[in-house]
């Protein structure tokens, strides 16, 4: 086993998380939980691998999987900021919709066949660095560069801009930003398109690019859970998101991989020799996102950082408090 | 006078404005946008079906007939809605303390297993009594369904842990878990399941009494259904009559006053997420000792779980209604098998809570629309 190869293959499976987090990361700095991340990205996957059939043009998928899904987002925004309905119950259905929509309209789709994917290319000069190079900038994914450029962009924007001022203003205090002349609402329709669209691009990361094709359900597999997860790890910061997502796509890769070789760090390898062993390896993610939750929980209660303040609530105008 | 306003476009001859109820609407009222919820998402359902080149009547008469058509396929339906009536409980009970356990499904499963595992490890042999057995594997199948959902529980009381995700989670654990007992351990001759369960082991069914009431000839609803009755009027006395019950929606309605009042919060939720669990669990055993009478996943981690969480929410949370919401759901499960699109009766599922949690607007709301003169 080569390590630096499975650090190359996890990057690029952790871009599909690096997107969905940070979009939800967006969503919820305007106060909007969107639990739909997981309908979401089922829906940019299945748009973006039948529209690349149907066009032979996998950027016209890409940008099909961001409309689709942006649109699909704005559901739940309608239902939590205009009628003001409880945001986990909406966006919980906004998931079942997602995937019922995605299994209906993607229906054939697994047995399509092959479609030109994104291109790969490495970085000149870049990837000469030793072992970094080849693990960040060989022969990835152009996604995987965009979702370089995505995270310190998230973050200026946030925490440096005027707008991103604008955004945790109304996060954290709605009534106060309406009181200066934000327009809380449209501002909130708007971030919940942006994570929207941020999802349906992790579902085409998916499916043009680092596990090809359309699986039903199983093409994401719980990752819009996990990036939800991973959101509350990161404590709603874009480079902690990035950390969280990369180490989540390697261990995701590492599970895959450690199967494979008949010798484990000089041993029989368990895993070969009894593959049923792999069920355990199978709930790893799964459970190390619980136990991230934890360590993330904990540290924000000892450092007393929390969610943006208005986070679940709807804004109301005229209503006293939040 | 509203003509020549009307015609003079100066001003609309009404307006309508939305404004809060101050006042609880009449009791009729939620169950009509209820229902008129459900036929706003049967419609949008249906203009989606020929979108995907569906015929959306043919569809909806098809899903009429296979379910509800006659006695046999009635017996089908309610089959179906027996694990749906215990994984709705469950989520409206954790719901009810606005405790998200999404868990359900995982829970489901793990009772399933826990009950199988009297029968497989074998806790009991194959020639144990059947009034003996069955209870055996209820008790075991509550208590793994809760100690999953006691995990949850514990971490949100201890360190407040988000419990959707963790329930989340915990779902894909429950499903490689039990794929590790059905390939590596209890398999049968390597195929993907459990051997067998002894017919001690199978709960009654209808089908059984055929010689005493020969209209009962191939029905195979069993047992399950009563439990589902059973554990539905339990639980309508604990929330709605008893203390318990009362701490429970104190604290979902209004923590800060719960807490005041001397409630502890952090016991409840735990109490609260094993019960819930305990009920899912119970939903697995039915599942598996009524139904697919061995351990297999593809039946089993069908998705009980996440109908549930719907079918609680169309319930409004109400565990009788649950029971005539379940067979709903049912009939819905039931007949969409042989529908194409194959994802159609998952997406109808979708459309339908939607359309509820939009609905709800209307009972918070109301709309009152003003006449011209002022």
């Amino acid at each position: 086993m080569d390590f630096t190869i499975i650090l190359q293959a996890g990057i690029a499976s952790g871009t599909v998380l690096l997107f969905a987090t940070i979009g939800e990361l967006f969503s919820e700095r305007a106060g909007v939980l969107n639990l739909g991340v997981e309908g979401m990205m089922l829906v940019g996957a299945m748009s973006a691998f039948s529209t690349t059939i149907a066009t032979g043009n996998p950027w016209l998928g890409v940008m099909t999987a961001m409309l689709f899904a942006g649109i699909i987002s704005q559901i739940h925004a309608y239902i939590v900021i205009t009628l003001q309905a409880d945001q986990v119950v909406s966006g919980l259905s906004l998931t079942f919709l997602g995937t019922g929509i995605s299994l209906v309209l993607g229906e054939g789709l697994s047995k399509a066949g092959t479609v030109s994917l994104l291109p790969n290319f490495s970085i000149p000069l870049l990837a000469q660095i030793p072992i970094l190079g080849k693990i960040f900038f060989t022969d990835q994914s152009i996604l995987v560069y965009v979702g370089y450029l995505l995270v310190p962009l998230a973050w200026f924007y946030i925490n440096r801009t005027r707008p991103g001022l604008h955004l945790r203003a109304v996060g954290e205090y709605p009534s106060a930003a309406d009181a200066l002349g934000i327009n809380v609402f449209r501002m909130r329709y708007f971030y919940v398109f942006v994570g929207g669209m941020l999802a349906g691009l992790a579902g085409a990361t998916i499916s043009l690019a680092v596990s090809p094709g359309w699986f039903s359900e199983l093409t994401t597999g719980g990752q819009g859970w996990i990036a939800i997860g991973l959101v509350i790890f990161a404590q709603w910061d874009p480079i902690r998101a990035a950390v969280g997502a990369y180490a989540f796509g390697a261990l995701r890769r590492l599970i895959l991989d450690i199967q494979g070789p008949l010798l484990l760090l000089g041993f029989d390898n368990p895993f070969y020799y009894n593959p049923y062993l792999g069920f355990f390896l199978q709930m790893l993610p799964y459970l190390f996102t619980v136990v991230v939750l934890v360590i993330g929980s904990r540290e924000a209660m000892r450092k007393r950082i929390g969610a943006p303040a208005a986070l679940g609530n709807p804004y109301i105008r005229g209503e006293r408090g939040k | 006078m509203a003509e020549s306003t009307a015609l003079n476009k100066k001003r609309s001859p009404f307006r309508i404005r939305v404004e809060p109820r101050l006042s609880e609407p009449p009791a009729w009222y939620p169950a009509a946008v209820t229902f008129a919820a459900l036929i706003v998402a049967l419609i949008l359902g249906g203009v989606l079906i020929s979108f995907a080149g569906g015929d959306p009547i043919r569809s909806y008469q098809h899903i009429a007939k296979a379910s509800f058509g006659d006695i046999g396929v009635l017996s089908d339906t309610i089959v179906k809605a027996t694990p749906i009536i215990l994984a709705a409980l469950a989520c409206s009970v954790a719901f009810r303390m606005k405790l998200w356990n999404i868990g359900a499904e995982g829970q489901f499963i793990m009772g399933a297993f826990g009950a199988s595992a009297i029968v497989l490890a074998p806790v009991l042999p194959a020639e144990t009594p059947r009034i003996i057995f069955i209870p055996v594997m209820i008790i075991a199948g509550m208590a793994a369904g809760a100690v999953w959902g006691f995990i949850p529980g514990y971490l949100k009381a201890k360190f407040n842990v988000n419990e959707i995700i963790s329930t989340l989670m915990l779902n894909y654990v429950a499903v490689a878990w039990m794929n590790f007992w059905i390939f590596g351990v209890w398999t049968e001759g390597g195929f993907q399941m459990s051997p067998k369960f002894p017919q001690t082991a199978w709960l009654p069914r209808l089908l059984e009494y055929a010689k005493t009431f020969p209209a009962f000839r191939g029905l195979t609803t069993h047992l399950g259904l009563v439990i589902g009755i059973v554990a539905a009027v339990i639980l309508w006395f604990i929330i709605f009559r008893s203390r318990w019950g009362y701490e429970i929606r104190l604290i979902g309605d209004n923590p800060h006053a719960a807490q005041y009042a001397g409630i502890n919060i952090k016991q409840n939720i735990i109490w609260v997420m094993m019960l819930s669990g305990a009920l899912a669990g119970l939903g697995g055993m039915s599942e598996v000792s009524g139904v697919v009478h061995r351990l297999q996943t593809a039946p089993l981690a069908a998705g009980y779980g996440f109908t549930g969480i719907i079918v609680a929410w169309l319930a409004k949370l109400n565990p009788l209604v649950i029971i005539v919401a379940s067979i709903l759901f049912g009939a819905l499960i039931l007949a969409g098998r042989e529908i194409q699109p194959s994802g159609v009766p998952k997406m109808i599922q979708g459309i339908i809570l939607v359309c509820l949690i939009a609905s709800d607007f209307m009972l918070r709301y109301r709309i009152v629309i003003d006449r011209g003169e002022e």
